[in-house]
């Protein structure tokens, strides 16, 4: 699959099938890109489970964080990974391990071998993007802060 | 169709610049089906809870507050501004001056300079050197003729470069993409002021823009009922480089600590324009206005190219004229800007231009109290003619000097060419300058 840039459709139905979301790199710290990526998600109706060794045993936004995929029982949707291009590999390996659908490398995040190694088990994967702004812009929220969400429709739409 | 080639077909095509002109940021209410833009006239938004409100104040959900922050019909205006530039995000605020007022906020701290050109509108000039200068703001501007001047004038402080990529009142053309590439070694964002140009005749992020301000009280609203004003962030420049703007890198005591740029990436300038500098100093755009822009910006397209063929063929009939000294309009071939305006202007020169009267200040002053169509009065953009004798109007603040430098000398006159029927705009010019 090309990884430049990806079908609006494509981020829509994830965004719409997905519920549960495991979020690698998670961080405690209130005022991090991933602590405010985890807090939208959640309010938009999404499970996410913070995975995070360094913080295993924790809690954001009221959510036990666990040290590793392995860890989580239910069947994950997403793996969205806040980690470096490099660390990403081994990540998204533990994705498919475990049985997630789609690996989901943040924004600046990307790894092709590990892409292609995920692709052929199956899964699908994003990268270089994140789950909030694509939420956010495909719902046209984010357009209420001025950015420009490229979407041109005429269709009225209540959700994304 | 058959289904092959439906699915050959690019799944999210690009649209044009006119469809784009009528659709950008608006898609219809999703509560009630309203197909115009509703115009959102309150001053603030109920939150869900209080936990909502949190979320909300500390920029983790999206969504309004209070109208000084956002609105969801100005929101649509900064959405179209950003679709028509092809930037990353847009704020609209009251007026064009206080587009720049925020743009400069955002990157300058006190004691911090920027250099600008010497062709720039009037007031930007008044606005740099007294009242920037009272915030501890400093500039140098130069003659942008010759790009290297921006270069020559770079200091330790300089945090940015701002231009008119096509001058007002002038008809001078600026290489933007020279200085865009002296900018950029320098580490520091290019400002353009695409006024005049408008997005339908120059693109100013494809010749190396990072940030484009706009006066939306000009063409783009375009019939001369409503101020407004726009910054538009192409979302490319690199903030973190070389540590030149703490604005954006460094811990925002008013989040908590939050840290724009690492937060929201390609988005943190507008973002940070917006929630820190509009916050703060409140010069926000109300949404009647936005709503009046917003009808215009659709139709712009159709405008400037009516204008831009009217105002050619005015610059063509004064240039014969035997009491014109001389016309300044790029789209003239005897402009030292023509091939300047063919490479940044294909589509038209603008609808702005100048021209000097023989017999000095006291002609120019009987041509604009002697025209009966054109409009006297100092504005450009309407759908009307305009004029304006620039050194006893909206160049009178600066020096003789000075006011020449930019491009408003005693015998100069400014038009703004509107949609009317072009012989009635010739006959108007021919009788006034009959009477000199
Ligand atoms: C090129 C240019 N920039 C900025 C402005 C200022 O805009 P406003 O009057 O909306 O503040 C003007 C207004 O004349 C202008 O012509």
């Amino acid at each position: 699959m090309n990884h430049d840039s990806y079908p609006e459709k494509l981020i829509r139905e994830i965004l719409r099938k997905s519920r549960t979301i495991a979020m690698v790199g998670a961080s405690t710290n209130w005022n991090r890109p991933s602590y405010f990526a985890m807090k939208y998600l959640q309010t938009k109706g999404y499970h996410v489970i913070p995975v995070n060794p360094r913080s295993a045993g924790e809690e954001i936004m009221g959510v036990a964080v666990v040290a590793s995929l392995k860890y989580i029982s239910e069947s994950i949707d997403i793996v969205d990974i806040f980690r470096n291009s490099e660390a990403a590999g081994p990540v998204s390996d533990e994705a498919i391990e475990v049985g997630a659908k789609v690996v989901w490398m943040q924004l600046g995040v990307r790894n092709d071998e590990a892409a292609a190694r995920a692709e052929a088990a199956g899964l699908t994967v994003i990268m270089n993007r994140c789950p909030k702004i694509e939420y956010a812009r495909l719902s046209g929220e984010i357009g209420w802060m001025g950015i420009n969400t490229g979407v041109i429709s005429s269709k009225r739409r209540l959700k994304i | 169709m058959s289904d092959d080639s439906a699915k050959d077909k690019d799944p999210d095509p690009k649209f044009g610049f006119e469809t784009l002109a009528v659709h950008a940021g608006a898609a219809p209410d999703p509560v009630t089906g309203s197909r115009a833009i509703p115009i959102h006239q309150t001053t603030s938004f109920v939150f869900d809870d209080a936990e909502h409100a949190a979320s909300l104040f500390n920029l983790q959900v999206f969504g309004n507050i209070y109208t000084r922050l956002t609105n969801p019909t100005v929101a649509v205006l900064e959405q179209r501004m950003a679709g028509l530039e092809n930037g990353r995000g847009a704020l609209c605020a009251s007026s064009g001056h206080a587009a720049q007022l925020l743009v400069f906020h955002v990157l300058m701290e006190a004691g911090d300079h920027f250099v600008s050109a010497q062709q720039l509108y009037g007031g930007s000039l008044t606005q740099f050197s007294q009242s920037f200068k009272k915030m501890g703001w400093d500039s140098t501007t130069v003659d942008a003729r010759d790009p290297e001047n921006f270069r020559a004038a770079l200091q330790p402080n300089t945090k940015a470069i701002f231009i008119e990529n096509l001058a007002n009142p002038g008809g001078i053309v600026i290489h933007m993409q020279a200085v865009a590439d002296i900018a950029h070694e320098a580490g520091i964002p290019l400002i353009v002021d695409s006024t005049l140009a408008t997005p339908f005749l120059n693109q100013p992020f494809e010749w190396g823009a990072d940030i484009i301000v706009h006066s939306l009280t000009k063409f783009l609203g375009g019939h001369g009922n409503s101020l407004g004003g726009v910054l538009v962030d192409s979302g490319k420049f690199d903030w973190a480089q070389g540590g030149k703007f703490p604005t954006l890198t460094e811990p925002q005591p008013s989040y908590h600590g939050l840290r724009f740029y690492e937060t929201f990436g390609d988005m943190a300038f507008s973002i940070a324009a917006r929630v820190l500098s509009l916050r703060d100093l409140g010069p926000a755009l109300s949404p009647q206005n936005a709503f009046y822009i917003l009808t215009g910006i659709e139709t712009l397209p159709l405008r400037m190219e009516r204008q831009c063929a009217n105002a050619f063929e005015v610059a063509t009939f004064l240039e014969a004229h035997p009491k014109v000294e001389w016309v300044s309009y790029a789209g003239l071939k005897s402009s030292p800007y023509y091939d300047l305006g063919q490479k940044y202007l294909p589509k038209g020169a603008g609808a702005v231009l100048t021209f000097g009267v023989k017999g000095g200040f006291d002609a120019g002053v009987k041509i604009v109290e002697n025209v009966d169509l054109f409009s006297h009065l100092a504005n450009i953009g309407d759908t009307r003619s305009l004029i304006l004798h620039p050194a006893s109007t909206t160049h009178r603040q600066l020096s003789e000097e000075a006011a020449t430098a930019a491009g408003a000398a005693p015998d100069v006159i400014r038009l703004s060419v509107g949609i009317e029927t072009v012989d009635d705009l010739k006959r108007d010019l021919d009788q006034a300058l009959a009477q000199v």
